[in-house]
């Protein structure tokens, strides 16, 4: 390895730092003496452009990734090109909805660590060796930790910081301990020589360690995605951050980890494919092993069982407390909780053909790009009512129609009703889980996450029907800027129109793979 | 030319929605035409394709990673359907001339709703009938949320909830038969030739039809129903219960009994003398017509009687599906037209004619109004959709139900019989209904009588989209009673075809 | 019955000629009396010619015949022969008197008019239908107008008294509906003839027997209760007397004219061709609840002091006669004098059939006349000598009286004469008993005669009108009818014997 190819593997990440070093040059250097709106416009805009230059160096990029020696550390191709498109997306359009707000003076900090993060998401997305993963993730997480706390006035925002930091700091620690773990059983730090090394001699001797190693691992990376039991930080993050932060940890922290569990369930799925436990020994030639030995589960069976009891905790504990929120932000982090169920569904029964990973690829981007125009709708009308409650939308269709469509649209995708994306995604989904493996436990599992997809349209219901239904209590019309109306139409179209034709996103995802 | 319906619909929807506010006029009058264009495409189609069989409108591939079908066909039971549907629709919208309220957003919901009905009567691609079956539940619960009346906030979202409920089962289903079949395809012709094994179709159809089912008022899913068709204003009850509850009886025909007929074969054990899926439904289905009619009989708002005899009246349906012999099927589908008919047309009166100018449903109230004097147009078309309704001859619903009679006893003769005695209940509760609210047998004093000349105790007059819908209706229904061959001829071959297995 | 075909579909004429009367009616608000004139004046031309124009050997005739719904046998199948002819002729008869005798109609002439002439088409169609599916829809047409012509001009317990009415005639249509669903299920053909066929060779009862187990005389109890109720025949009269007295007259004139008629026809139609080997088996129980029919209505009417409800039950008694007849006639021929006895008894139930709606109809016209002149009053006691106030209406009422009574040389009595001379070889005890009920009969019609046109004037009908110059001429074809049928019944008998030999020869007993 030499800089050259670090420098040409990791060039939309470099394009992200330029860029947030950018802002920050061009904020603190020549608009000191600007008005706060302007600043934050062209911190906004500066970033977006340093989003598109990542973009274009990522199509550049092709599919090479960086090499150590014989061990993959990062890759490049495929279901990551797709992912980290997608994460820059996500990115320019929390970014864009940064224009109109009045949360921070410290507008050019803000995009500066906004950037900086997605970085860190674009490393998480690529990497294939356990430090770098680690590197990426904090890389990540401390950016999200600082921006949840950027709305200085608000104890909250304060408040949720804190608890994201706590936890997530913790968290860290443990995800960091399974990874010593594995080394410590395999030897090596790379993901595909590790799970090559799990049907080892090594590894079957010290095989409870490696069943506590996993559970580690999971829970550290189970506290990205707001999985249960590790998703108490959820609410109060997403009620105490300022929208765009709340968008971007809403969308672009959960493409990242998703897109870190398919690197993990494609390697565990790739190596040896399922066969038989004695066949694979074999192929290793482990000495000693009787009918006698006690069970080895390797790998894939206990990374497959831990992420279904997390699937299945997060959608029915996710839907069943949505139902009693008043706040429709707290709602809004429940319902990602579930979502993030439904999701683990999908990469607890994987198989290593493109199916799964597309499907689930499809479902993060799609709800990504949902939970943004969700976020940007809350904040518009938040600031205009003061308060993020359900009775602050009441008579939303009689204050401003257009704002009342987007958030129906947006909505009734997240319930999964056609024809919008939020059916094709959960039913891409579920066919994908239904396609890796049949039997009574899948289809048992698809007929609960249905059922509890069921559940979540009266959460949804309840907001929409405060917006359209019930009568206002305050009619002045609610403005919002133009710029962030632009983003949300743009938003609300691009649900319609992939739901109306799913095969384009879907074209989009597989022409990375060419 | 069927497909147009769809498309017109929904293009007048969004053209509603961005109407400007306050133009009351032109959003009625822009619906009343979109709603009678969409009819005559319907009929067209019906007339075009007699004496024709299966043809394919539109195959479009849709979403080709996953063999899904952008595909519309229509055979006999389709043409029939939709033609009911256009003419729903267009009395829906006369009945609804009077709404003053966000008029544009009504008509919006309206038009959405009658598209997605016309696409799940078109679609023969079963995730396309799938995804219009679940975007007709959205303008559901707003039409009855917003406009409705009793409780409307419960009633449209139990409604909505047992809709999406019912469509989850079935799209469980549907993906276990679409990933259990092999075949790379959700086009219903290649499913139902897929030669799904036995095994999987016992449990499968249950599923699916229990899904559908639900939609369509089966016992004891049925409680959404009445409270539902209560709480909605007039023109969502006759769509709820003329059209959308067939819908539910037309996935539990075209889906669950066409796609897995073997579902519905023998056990092979006996459980309390049930030998069969097909047992249990129609012993629901018979258990729904005595039911909904005893209940029916002893409401005392004029509108749940209606609402329960709906219930009732769609157990007929069940149970001719259930009877799985030509001549019970189709008097279930010339069921679903007739009823669907007359129940618009039921009601259209209890609704629109009488409720809105009383303000009450009460029976006991309404007793004290004399109706039969004030508002003899609503007493005397009440009489007329009452004869209908209780299956008099001469009306729609006397051929379709005694179809279903003698299909039923070729199969298990108790259950002509009990439906029978649902058939002399619904006599009952409909006749008492009629008594109470327009022809009581209270004698008007002289300062009642003097009473009823003042202005001021005036109910308003008849308007003429009443008089339209009132004579549109009963004259589909008099003239299919009177020459039922008219949509028999259409719907036989159809049912024929279906019966005989995927092949076709 | 050979089938002769004609181009001119002249009996869904005449049943569709009412219905468009009615049409026009109902928006001719105070001229639609003139209307229903007009329209009953026509369909009795109609009706006449029909009559006119029947082939002579008893067969059907003007039959019309389409395919409805083949797959449950449904046909529209439309035929007269003699019997058939003589109730339509004498259905638009009673309904010209009917609406002649409603000249003071004054809430909502419109509807009333438009109903009777929907009542007059039903009864036309049921006359005519010969498939069971088109006959049952103009039974139930008849049984709505019926309702609401009772419920909302009627009397002051018109309420109870048309629920009861409907509610009884509806459990009858039920119990018919059952039975030809069943003999549907067992033939698959809902047509009359095709059914007589069967059952006159016998093969209708193996073939129910085949598919449904014994049940044969449960259908025939089925059809037997329906029209037994519809006659009516002891016990399920009950709803008559409550219902007469409160329709107003006019509506009352239509029930026992001609809608009591249709449950005999029916019997005769239906119930005898299909059903004659298991009447034959009941035909004792059948004779006693006719006779009894006969002897209480007649006792009943005695007792009776409303002048409406003593003609009630008079009527029940005058139709009991035919049912005697009919069961009395429903028994194995055994020799040509039998036959001879069948051949008088049908004759005679057709015959009073004709003569008692006329006569019925014309003396409950008599009555509502007498309540208009009162300001209401129908007691019998109510009354007194009204000869000299009114001698033209005594004399006229006298003679409608007299024929209700059965004197010779009226038509009242030739219809009994024939009944009862065909009754005594056959079945002599049933006639003996029935004999009862003529000399009660003759005792309440004296009676009748005695307390209103005999004896001393009370004050407030010192002042009682007679018969105007238009009442006159309304009532006199009706009353020279009764005369000229009672001194020349070959006018009638003569078209109606044909078709008597014709059905004879055909049941099976």
């Amino acid at each position: 390895m030499n800089y050259t190819d670090l420098f040409r593997a990791t060039l939309s990440e470099t394009a992200l730092e330029i860029a947030a070093l950018l802002v920050l040059v061009v904020d603190l250097g020549f608009l000191r003496k600007a008005a706060l709106k302007t600043r934050t416009a062209v911190a906004a805009l500066v970033g977006v452009a340093g989003c598109g230059a990542a973009l274009w160096a990522l199509q550049m990029q092709g599919s090479t990734g960086l090499n150590y020696g014989d061990s993959v550390l990062l890759a490049a191709g495929g279901y990551i090109a797709a992912a980290q498109a997608g994460i820059l997306i996500l990115t320019a359009l929390t970014l864009l909805l940064l224009i109109d707000s009045v949360f921070t003076r410290n507008a050019g900090e803000y995009v500066a660590v906004v950037l900086m993060a997605a970085a860190g998401g674009l490393l998480i997305a690529a990497a294939q060796d356990l430090l770098v993963i680690f590197v990426g993730l904090e890389l990540l997480s401390l950016g999200l930790y600082i921006l949840t706390a950027f709305a200085k006035s608000s104890g909250k925002s304060a408040e949720a910081a804190m608890k994201y930091y706590l936890f997530g700091g913790m968290s860290a620690a443990f995800l960091l301990f399974g990874f010593s773990y594995l080394y410590g059983i395999t030897g090596s730090t790379n993901l595909h020589e590790i799970l090559l090394a799990v049907y080892g001699w090594n590894a079957y001797r010290a095989a409870p360690l490696l069943y506590v190693a996993i559970v580690l691992v999971l829970t550290g990376l189970g506290f990205k995605v707001a999985a249960v039991p590790f998703h108490l930080w959820a609410p109060d993050t997403y009620e105490g951050a300022p929208a765009p932060a709340a968008a971007f940890i809403a969308s672009v922290s959960k493409v990242a980890s998703f897109a870190l569990l398919i690197s993990i369930s494609t390697a565990a799925s790739h190596v040896f494919d399922g066969r038989p436990f004695t066949a694979a020994l074999t192929a290793v030639q482990v000495p000693a092993v009787t009918a006698h030995s006690p069970v080895y589960l390797g790998f894939a069976t206990p990374w497959m069982l831990i992420l279904t009891v997390f699937s299945v905790a997060s959608m029915v504990l996710g839907n069943f407390a949505a139902l009693a929120q008043t706040s429709v932000r707290r709602l809004l982090a429940y319902s990602a909780i579930a979502h993030a169920g439904y999701i683990l569904l999908g990469l607890a029964f994987f198989t290593h053909s493109p199916l799964s990973t597309n499907a689930i690829l499809y479902y993060i981007l799609t709800y990504g790009l949902t939970t943004i125009g969700a976020f940007g709708v809350v904040s518009v009308v938040e600031r205009a009512t003061g308060s993020d409650k359900l009775d602050s939308f009441l008579g939303l269709h009689k204050r401003n129609p257009l704002l009342a469509g987007i958030l129906l649209v947006l909505f009734l995708s997240l319930a999964g009703i056609p024809p919008l994306v939020g059916f094709w995604a959960k039913f891409n989904l579920f066919a994908a889980v239904l396609g890796a493996q049949s039997g009574p436990t899948p289809f048992a599992l698809v007929a609960l996450a249905i059922a509890m997809s069921a559940v979540s349209l009266y959460y949804y219901l309840q907001v929409l029907k405060r917006a359209y239904v019930m009568p206002a209590v305050d009619e002045t019309p609610i403005k919002a800027h133009p710029v962030t109306l632009i983003v949300l139409l743009a938003i609300a179209a691009a649900v319609v129109v992939f739901g109306c034709f799913p095969a384009l996103l879907q074209g989009w995802i597989a022409s990375f793979y060419i | 030319m069927l497909a147009w319906t769809i498309y017109l619909s929904f293009a007048g929807a969004l053209v509603e929605a961005l109407l400007p506010k306050g133009k009351n006029a032109l959003a009625r009058w822009f619906a009343l035409a979109v709603a009678v264009l969409g009819l005559l495409h319907a009929f067209g189609g019906f007339v075009h394709g007699m004496g024709q069989g299966r043809v394919v409108i539109v195959d479009l591939a849709w979403v080709p990673s996953m063999g899904i079908h952008y595909l519309l066909a229509a055979d006999g039971i389709s043409r029939v359907l939709v033609l009911l549907t256009g003419l729903a629709a267009v009395a829906g919208v006369l009945f609804s001339w009077n709404i003053e309220v966000r008029t544009n957003e009504f008509f919006a919901f309206y038009l959405a709703l009658i598209g997605g009905v016309y696409g799940v009567f078109l679609s023969f691609d079963v995730f396309l009938l799938f995804v219009f079956y679940e975007i007709a539940i959205v303008p559901k619960y707003f039409l009855i949320a917003i406009w409705g009346s009793t409780r409307r906030e419960y009633g449209a979202m139990k409604l909505a909830l047992y809709s999406f409920v019912g469509s989850a089962m079935v799209l469980i289903g549907l993906l276990a038969a679409y990933t259990t079949s092999g075949s790379h395809s959700t086009s219903m012709i290649d499913l139902a030739h897929a030669g799904l094994p036995v095994s999987f179709q016992m449990w499968c159809f249950p599923l699916v039809f229990t899904g559908f089912a639900i939609l369509a008022g089966m016992w004891p899913f049925h409680t959404w129903a009445p409270t539902g068709h209560v709480a909605a204003p007039t023109a969502a009850s006759m769509l709820l219960a003329g059209v959308v509850m067939k819908l539910g009886a037309y996935g539990c025909l075209r889906v669950g009994i066409w796609l897995f007929p073997h579902g519905l074969d023998p056990w092979g054990f006996s459980l309390l003398g049930l030998g069969s899926w097909r047992d249990v439904f129609a012993l629901l289905a018979v258990i729904g017509i005595v039911y909904g009619a005893l209940v029916a009989l002893a409401q005392t708002d004029f509108k749940f009687v209606i609402g329960y005899s709906s219930v009732s009246h769609m157990g007929f349906v069940l149970l001719g599906l259930m009877t799985l012999n030509q001549i019970g099927v189709t008097g279930a589908v010339l069921q679903m037209f007739s009823h669907g008919i007359i129940a618009g047309l039921l009601f259209a009166i209890v609704g629109r004619i009488v409720y809105e100018r009383t303000h009450t449903r009460q029976l006991a109230e309404l007793e004290t109004m004399h109706l039969g004097r004030r508002l003899p147009f609503a007493a005397w078309a009440f009489v007329i959709a009452g004869m209908a309704s209780m299956g008099l001859p001469g009306f729609s619903g006397f051929v379709a139900e005694l179809q279903v009679l003698v299909g039923a006893w070729m199969v298990r003769p108790w259950w002509t019989i009990a439906a029978g005695i649902g058939i002399v209940i619904g006599v009952a509760y409909t006749w008492r209904a009629l008594q109470k609210a327009f022809f009581s047998d209270v004698l008007p004093t002289a300062h009642v009588l003097e009473q009823e000349h003042e202005p001021s105790h005036r109910l308003a007059a008849i308007t003429w989209p009443e008089i339209t819908g009132v004579i549109m209706l009963t004259g589909v229904s008099l003239f299919v009673g009177l020459y039922p061959r008219i949509l028999l001829d259409t719907i036989e071959p159809a049912v024929k075809a279906l019966l005989a297995g995927g092949g076709q | 019955m050979n089938a002769l075909t004609t181009g001119f579909p002249m009996l869904t004429l005449l049943t569709v000629l009412p219905l468009a009367g009615a049409a026009v009616a109902l928006f001719s608000g105070r001229h639609a009396r003139a209307v229903a004139l007009f329209a009953t004046i026509a369909s009795l031309a109609l009706a006449l010619f029909i009559w006119a124009s029947l082939p002579t050997d008893g067969a059907m005739g003007m039959v019309e015949r389409v395919a409805w719904a083949p797959s449950l046998g449904i046909e529209y199948h439309l035929g007269v022969d003699g019997l058939g002819a003589l109730m339509l002729v004498l259905s638009a008869i009673v309904t010209l008197m009917s609406v002649d005798a409603a000249h003071r109609v004054h809430h909502q002439p419109n509807l009333f008019f438009c109903l009777v002439l929907v009542l007059e088409s039903g009864l036309f169609g049921s006359f005519t239908a010969l498939n069971f599916f088109h006959w049952f829809l103009f039974w139930e047409i008849s049984l709505i107008p019926a309702f609401f012509l009772i419920k909302l001009w009627g009397g002051p317990r018109r309420g109870p008294a048309a629920t009861q009415f409907f509610v009884y005639t509806m459990a009858g249509s039920v119990a018919l509906l059952v039975s030809f669903l069943a003999l549907f299920l067992s033939t698959g053909t809902m047509d009359f003839g095709e059914l007589a066929q069967l059952a006159s060779t016998g093969a209708l009862e193996q073939m129910v027997t085949a598919h449904l187990g014994p049940v044969m005389i449960w259908l025939a109890i089925g059809v037997l209760a329906g029209f037994a109720v519809k006659v009516p025949m002891m016990p399920f009269h009950t709803w008559l007397p409550a219902a007469y007295a409160e329709a107003p007259s006019p509506v009352t004139m239509l029930l026992t004219g001609a809608m009591s008629k249709m449950g005999v026809y029916g019997l005769l139609r239906i119930a005898l061709p299909l059903f004659g080997h298991q009447i034959a088996q009941m035909r004792t129980p059948l004779l006693v609840l006719a006779v009894a029919t006969v002897v209480m209505g007649a006792w009943a009417a005695a007792a009776q002091k409303d002048l409406k409800r003593v003609l009630a039950y008079s009527s029940v008694n005058h139709l009991g006669y035919c049912l005697v007849g009919i069961f009395a006639l429903a028994t194995p021929a055994f020799g040509p004098a039998a036959l001879a006895s069948q051949t008088a008894a049908l004759n005679g139930v057709i015959l009073q059939m004709f003569n008692h709606g006329i006569t019925a109809a014309a003396l409950f016209w008599f009555i509502s006349m007498i309540q208009f002149r009162t300001g209401g009053l129908r007691g019998i006691d109510d009354f007194g000598g009204l000869r000299k106030p009114a001698p033209v209406f005594a004399g006229l009422m006298g003679i409608a009286l007299f024929s209700s009574l059965g004197l010779p040389g009226l038509n009242g009595f030739v219809g009994e004469f024939l009944i009862f001379r065909g009754v005594f070889p056959l079945a002599w005890v049933a006639a003996t008993v029935s004999i009862l009920g003529l000399l009660v009969t003759a005792a309440v019609i004296l009676k009748v005669i005695q307390k209103v046109f005999t004896g001393p004037v009370p004050e407030h009908l010192a002042g009682f009108p007679d018969m105007q110059h238009g009442e006159r001429l309304a009532l006199a074809p009706v009353i020279g009818l009764m005369l000229i049928i009672g001194l020349v019944p070959q006018l009638i008998v003569d078209s109606v014997n044909p078709t008597v030999v014709n059905l004879l020869a055909h049941w099976r007993f």
